[in-house]
């Protein structure tokens, strides 16, 4: 017979007779080893390095609750959302160290379930996104904070309405006279978030209070959202703040970018060490629910701020497998040779 | 021919009737309705149909409806078209079976309408047996009219599965006729010999005698779904101590902080109290974890599977160029099972032996024929390369017949005086019938295929045997037509182990030739033979060494007188009423004695190539071999010998053939108490264990014999022994011996003996068999196997797995199973591991986010994971992966053993698994928790947002379960890397499209997360948490994987450290020594000698009979089948 006759013989493929060329692995002494040697001796320097480089990073934080009654904001411990006038406090607190590069000033909250899950899906991204239908009419995922006296809220949702909104004002104390840190308001967003993300409504002309008609402001705000800021590029649903606060957190403890304090000149810190007061707008309870407050400030480095988890793991895991290299050089030293000689009962 | 007119017509009556049978379960409306209804009654399926309904309930979704749906359409579609197709091809096999029926004969073209059969296919006997009609209804003839006419009434019992019993009755013209199993042809068996014949249909389809036989059909699952079903009833139950653990959490957590947080989030409208809060994050727990057993693990089980019965069809080395079978995998979800066989049951005749007789080797006047020597006078092994002998001269040789040994030839040539009278002696002394319906086309009957193997061997020696009538026998020896008077058969029966014929020839001689066993035999040889006794011996020694089976022919000048008075004898013997048995083997004993030695013949009982290899290797992986055969006891000892089952090495082998419960008792408790003196102790934990649980059956575990011990048992004293009272004494005895053949089984029995294994041992069974006999133990086993190519498809039709040649066994048991248990297994494993990393994640989580229920992962990310990102890299392993590949599998069979054992994947397996999931877990939270805990970016803004977190977790768990695939895969092909690579690349991909700026503008809800990627993937901190959480998850495996092969190496390991880089080559021979057994084995009834000698059988004389011409062989003969 020729090729002509049909067989049933199966095709001779390498991939039908599962004979496709194959690389095979195998964890032997002469890869395992040197591979827990290599990974030890690449995490411990690595280790080393973060851990430097994060206890370099100055960090100063102060907790503002007011808890304690020598506190000079435990007054404003039990402050409520409409209080009128706002209730005002100044905490005095001495830098030992002068920060030298930029500093990031945040607001630190504790407690706070930022991450529950109705929480976290209380908003409308069509809302935000300048969407005018959802506008006038937010998603369900919004109750109860989706309308108020039949009117929708702008930004509704219990995000949104939660925003935390104390004032944080820096001064440097020198003899007695304060001089105001000014703190700068703008690029504490992302980028994406800024321009992509968060829109106002469009329609005619640029006034964001003839936008926002129809809306109400969400039920705990002072003042509705188009009036957050008085720059026009810092107003409405595009306010940094709104949109730092509207990035929800993934942890009940977390911090959130306030201010940023820029470095003047290169001959000067951005801030001395020495006497500062920080005035605080006290308008945000968290005592209800046993929630905490602070301000943070601190500089960065190229891997971010202070954490010293890193470094610490980096250099106990590296030093684990390093370890563990030797270990199992020993074990293999043993007993490597007795399984080794090719005794398969045959 | 007639029937096959028969069966058509018996077809179209059964459709006209009501009598239809009804096959396929669907029809084209039903479908939908039935098969969803039929799919939503698996577990698995009703379960994911509940977690629909839960997430359609606002209150309790946690995650988005699609997440589900999409997946379980997805299986519910699959599933569904693999039901209909399934549906259809069960409908199209069924109608394209003629309808086979049981028939009572009516009448036939043969004298006297006899019909020839064999029944090898229903029970497995290889011997020709002679049916015959009713003289009434032998009237009939083929006359057409007369059978449309035939009006008459038959009653008959109830269909039943006793095939060798028939009773009924057959009312014609007011006359009864009694009716039994000697006029009935039973479907199964094959017509021989007879031109045509008539029948009247008894039983058909599912009543025949055959398929009630064959045993009910019932679906197969393997041990590793059970399994699974267990491990998913485990993992349920863990998940709802999860959940309760969470609901309680939730509860506690609202009445603690989530009460006063109402000021930032209040409690839902209708959740008035924490308890009630606690309920319903139950429910949305279930859902967010209950990817612990995703859907997709039952979907991609059966991919598996179908992927690894492709690798059967595909593969060549198990295709049989011969009859074009390639194997087949007719059942697509039993591969990993083969991985795991203890036990085989074989069927002899068909699947060990080929039922071919060869005339392989002869001893005549103290010299051996039959071996070829080379020049320098080695011994040659003989293959298709050998020289055959020539045997042209002869032209009514037949051509099949090869021989290689020339000496012999030559010899009868030559003239040599004892040849030519031993080849004369073979072909005067048997009971075969010729039948040469072309002048020179010869074809014998044979009763036993051993005497049609010797008197083909003197056909083609020149000494052609071709024609008898009750008195005559004509030969043509050597182109010279020769007329023989065929004054007496002796003829065999089991006790005497001999037959002999007494003859007169052309020149008037009287001579009385005798063949039969050399143990009988030698007993009756004149003294003069003492010598040439010897060197037959020798060379009967050498004969039964290589599994041939021998007779001793011998023969004897008789004196005229002295006949003349002993035919006198003979006569009145067989005609005496009483004892006439006994004063015939009297009369025929006297005769007998005296006889001058001629020789021996050696008949090899042609083994199926490569059996005896396949066995020994089979053997070496531990797996225990039962023969179960139709067969007599010798017969099937004899093969087992052959083969390489039984061996004279073994310490005994037992013979259990007592025909009283209580014989069998004894005889199976003293071959017990051979093997284990111990199991009969109190203190044995056996026995503690079954007079514990007396009346429910346990599994009983294996037990040890001090040897190794072969068990033969015969169906009578089977039937006994499978009886209630015994059967534990069956179990225990029979499971010690290393070999077990039951003889004389009826197919019944031999799904009885599979089913007794199956009960009492935790070990998975696999039967084979070519038959319809075999029909019902490859039902009942867990795996069946059916020898294809051959006459009947019944064996194949019902089997899991299909092959032409029994030595593909080990290809598909120690290959193909071992590769496909293997897969399934780290399948298994690493799917459980990957969704335990992913799901308990929301566990850790739901501590820091007030038990909300809350996911820790982008809801794409949950959907896609199980069905994009983690898929193909273990489909890929699952359907590549080899640790070893096939030729170091075969070399090694003990690399079998941890299957049997059910090592690699277990319970215990299991748990560790779930430990090293719930781990990883743990630091998939954990490192990016506190490598983001009160930290930012590297531009200063906060890191810890949900967003980021999500993808950091998210990210870290892909990378980390594909390193470990990545560790798992001990065979990367190019798949693999495109497949691990490619998942990971499509992870990102995937990533940064739906984290884009375009989707969000398209569809702001659906995609939250824009910007999260870029602005996260780019920093520092993410990828030293990654990294870090790689390091942590994969370097305790390697180094406990490394410990492990090098502290406790499994001969995997070994082979894969020690080979790898060698070449493996076989360069073994098996060698057998063994005890002779006599080729009278064979025959296992009377012999046809005295229906010879009647004449009852013989036809109108043969027109070619007297003729001396030859004329050339043409046509070859083909076989009419029922």
């Amino acid at each position: 017979g020729g090729g002509a006759v049909k067989t049933r013989k199966p095709d001779n493929t390498a991939f039908k007779q599962q004979r496709l060329p194959a690389w095979q692995p195998i964890l032997t002494a002469g890869t395992v080893l040197p591979a827990f040697f290599i990974i030890g001796l690449i995490f411990i320097p690595i280790g080393i390095g973060i851990f430097v480089t994060s206890n370099n990073i100055r960090e100063y934080e102060i907790d503002y609750t007011g808890i304690e009654p020598s506190s000079p904001c435990n007054k404003c411990l039990n402050v409520s959302w409409d209080s009128t006038p706002p209730c005002t406090c100044t905490i005095n607190f001495t830098l030992e160290h002068s920060f030298e590069s930029n500093v990031f000033m945040y607001y630190g909250l504790s407690n706070f379930y930022q991450n529950h899950r109705r929480y976290v899906k209380s908003r409308d991204d069509s809302q935000l996104n300048g969407d005018n239908s959802s506008l006038l009419n937010p998603s369900k995922e919004c109750e109860p904070y989706r309308t108020n006296e039949d009117k929708p809220i702008a930004p509704c949702g219990a995000i949104a309405n939660s925003m935390f909104n104390d004032t944080l004002e820096l001064y440097h104390v020198e003899n007695d006279t304060r001089t105001a840190i000014t703190l700068i308001k703008k690029g504490i967003a992302w980028w994406t978030d800024k321009n992509v993300k968060f829109r106002n409504p469009t329609g005619d002309g640029n006034n964001l209070t003839a936008l926002f008609q129809g809306t109400t402001k969400p039920v705990n705000w002072p003042k509705p959202v188009y009036m957050l800021d008085s720059e026009p590029d810092n107003n409405g649903f595009i306010n940094e703040d709104f949109i730092v606060w509207m990035r929800t957190a993934a942890l009940p403890t977390f911090r959130k970018l306030y201010r940023l304090i820029e470095r003047k000149s290169n001959l000067q810190p951005t801030l001395q060490a020495g006497k500062y007061s920080l005035d605080i707008t006290y308008n945000y309870p968290v005592h209800s629910f046993d929630g905490r407050k602070r301000m943070i400030l601190s500089t960065i480095s190229w891997m971010g701020g202070k954490n010293p988890f890193l470094g610490i793991a980096y250099i106990t895991v590296g030093s684990i497998c390093f370890f563990l290299g030797v270990v199992l050089l020993i074990i293999h030293h043993k007993y490597g040779n007795r399984n080794t000689s090719a005794d398969i009962p045959n | 021919m007639s029937i096959s007119k028969q069966c058509y017509e018996a077809w179209t009556e059964l459709k006209t009737s009501s009598n239809s049978i009804k096959t396929s379960k669907y029809n084209f409306f039903t479908f939908l309705p039935l098969n969803l209804f039929e799919q939503f009654q698996r577990i698995a399926n009703a379960y994911f149909l509940f977690l629909l309904i839960l997430q359609l309930i606002p209150q309790i979704s946690s995650l988005p409806w699609f997440t589900t749906v999409v997946p379980l359409v997805l299986v519910l579609a699959v599933s569904g078209v693999k039901d209909a197709i399934d549906d259809f091809v069960r409908f199209v096999s069924l109608v394209s079976v003629c309808v086979q029926a049981d028939l009572l004969l009516l009448s036939s073209s043969e004298p006297h309408s006899l019909v020839y059969i064999e029944t090898a296919e229903l029970d497995g006997e290889t011997n020709l047996k002679v049916k015959q009609a009713l003289t009434v209804t032998a009237e009939l003839g083929e006359d057409l009219q007369k059978l449309t006419d035939f009006n008459g009434e038959v009653k008959c019992e109830a269909p039943n599965n006793k095939l060798d019993n028939f009773t009924g009755t057959l009312a014609l013209r007011g006359e009864k006729y009694a009716l039994d199993n000697e006029k009935m042809l039973l479907r199964g068996c094959t017509i021989r010999n007879t031109e045509w014949c008539f029948g009247l249909v008894i039983y058909a389809g599912p009543d025949t005698k055959l398929m009630q036989n064959s045993g009910r059909t019932t679906f197969k699952r393997t041990s590793i779904d059970r399994l699974m079903n267990v491990l998913v009833l485990m993992i349920f139950a863990f998940l709802a101590l999860m959940c309760l653990i969470l609901a309680i959490g939730n509860g506690i957590w609202e009445s603690d902080k989530g009460y006063n947080f109402q000021v930032y989030l209040p409690w839902a409208e209708d959740v008035t109290s924490a308890p009630l809060s606690a309920f319903l994050m139950f429910w949305s727990y279930v859902i967010i974890l209950n990817t612990v057993v995703p859907i997709s693990l039952y979907v991609s089980v059966e991919i598996i599977r179908l992927g690894n019965s492709f690798y059967i069809d595909w593969d060549r080395k198990m295709y049989y160029p011969l009859n074009d079978t390639p194997a087949q995998a007719r059942t697509t979800t039993l591969n990993e099972e083969l991985g795991q066989i203890k036990y085989i049951f074989s069927d002899k005749t068909g699947t060990l032996t080929q039922n071919i007789m060869c005339f392989n080797k002869c001893s005549i006047n103290g010299k051996s024929y039959g071996d070829v020597y080379d020049q320098s006078g080695q011994r040659i092994e003989i293959n298709e390369n050998t020289e055959k002998v020539d045997f042209s001269y002869n032209q009514l040789a037949d051509p099949k017949f090869a021989f290689y040994d020339h000496s012999l030839v030559e010899a009868v040539k030559l003239n040599d005086v004892p040849t030519h009278r031993f080849f004369r002696l073979l072909s005067l002394c048997h009971t075969v019938m010729p039948e040469e319906k072309k002048e020179g086309n010869l074809v014998y009957q044979a009763q036993s295929p051993d005497e049609g193997a010797l008197v083909t061997a003197a056909r083609n020696f020149g000494f052609v045997f071709r024609a008898r009538t009750p008195e005559t026998i004509t030969v043509v020896e050597m182109g010279e037509t020769k007329i023989y008077k065929l004054l007496a058969i002796l003829d065999f029966n089991n006790v005497r182990k001999r037959m002999s014929v007494i003859v007169r020839s052309p020149e008037g001689d009287l001579t009385l030739y005798c063949k039969g066993a050399d143990t009988i035999l030698y007993e009756l040889l004149h003294s003069s033979c003492e010598s040439l006794k010897e060197e037959t011996t020798e060379h009967l020694n050498e004969f039964a060494g290589e599994g041939l089976r021998t007779l001793v022919v011998a023969y004897k000048n008789l004196d005229e007188e002295y006949f003349q008075d002993w035919i006198k004898r003979h006569h009145e013997a067989s005609t005496a009423l009483e004892g006439r048995e006994d004063k015939l083997s009297e009369i025929y004993e006297e005769i007998e004695k005296d006889l001058m030695l001629l020789g021996a013949t050696a008949i090899e009982d042609k083994l199926q190539d490569g059996v005896p290899q396949t066995i020994e290797t089979l053997a070496k992986a531990s797996i225990k071999i039962w023969v179960l055969t139709g067969d007599k006891q010798e017969t099937a000892m004899n093969i087992g010998y052959s083969c390489n089952l039984l061996y004279d090495d073994m310490a005994d082998v037992f013979v259990i053939e007592g025909s009283t419960s209580e014989d069998v008792l004894n005889e199976l408790r003293n071959a017990r108490k051979k093997m284990k003196p111990d199991s009969f102790l109190d203190s044995d934990e056996i026995n503690i264990q079954i007079e514990k649980s007396s009346k429910n059956p346990k599994l009983l575990p294996d037990e040890q014999a001090n040897g190794v011990y072969g068990l033969v048992i015969n169906g009578h004293s089977l039937a006994y022994a499978l009886e209630g009272n015994l059967e534990l004494e069956l179990v225990r005895t029979a499971c010690m011996c290393k070999v077990v053949i039951c003889c004389r089984v009826t197919p019944l029995q031999k799904a009885q003996v599979v089913e007794l294994v199956k009960k009492y041992k935790k070990a998975v069974t696999l039967a084979i068999g070519d038959g319809a006999n075999d029909v019902s133990m490859i039902k009942t086993a867990h795996i069946g196997v059916g020898i294809s190519g051959q006459e009947g498809m019944q064996a194949v039709l019902s089997s899991d797995f299909s092959f032409a040649q029994f030595r593909y066994l080990q290809r598909l048991l120690l290959v193909h199973g071992r590769w496909s248990y293997i897969r399934m297994c780290k399948f298994l494993k690493y799917f459980f591991y990957k969704n335990f990393a992913f799901t308990l994640v929301h566990f850790w989580y739901g501590f820091f986010s007030g038990f909300s229920a809350q996911t820790v992962y982008d809801q794409w990310f949950i959907t896609l994971y199980n069905l994009a990102y983690t898929s193909l890299p273990v489909l890929g392993m699952s359907l590549f992966d080899q640790d070893v590949d096939d030729r170091w599998s075969l070399l090694f069979p003990q690399l079998y053993v941890p299957g049997q054992e059910n090592l690699y994947f277990n319970k215990t397996v299991f748990i560790k698994c779930m430990l090293q999931g719930i781990y990883s877990s743990l630091i998939l939270f954990f490192i990016p928790y506190g490598a983001m805990y009160n930290t930012m970016r590297s531009d200063g803004k906060a890191i810890a947002d949900y967003q980021s977190f999500a993808l950091m977790a998210q990210t870290c768990l892909l990378i980390v379960v594909s390193v470990q695939i990545g560790l798992d895969t001990s065979y990367w092909t190019v798949v693999n890397q495109f497949f691990i690579w490619g998942s990971l690349s499509v992870y990102f991909a995937i990533t940064f499209t739906m984290y884009s700026d375009g989707m969000y503008l398209i569809l702001p809800a659906s995609f939250p997360f824009v910007g999260t990627a870029r602005n996260t993937l780019s920093q520092p901190n993410v990828w030293l948490a990654i990294f870090l959480s790689i390091a942590l998850c994969v370097l305790p495996v390697v180094g406990f994987r490394f410990l492990k092969a090098l502290l406790r190496p499994t001969a995997s390991d070994k082979v894969r450290r020690n080979f790898s880089n060698a070449r493996p080559h076989r360069c073994k021979r098996l060698r057998r020594t063994s005890t002779r057994r006599s080729g009278y084995a064979f025959s296992h009834q009377h012999g046809f000698g005295a229906l010879i000698m009647s004449g009852r059988n013989m036809r109108p004389k043969s027109p070619f009979a007297t003729t001396g011409t030859f004329s050339p062989n043409s046509d070859k003969y083909k076989h009419k089948g029922l």
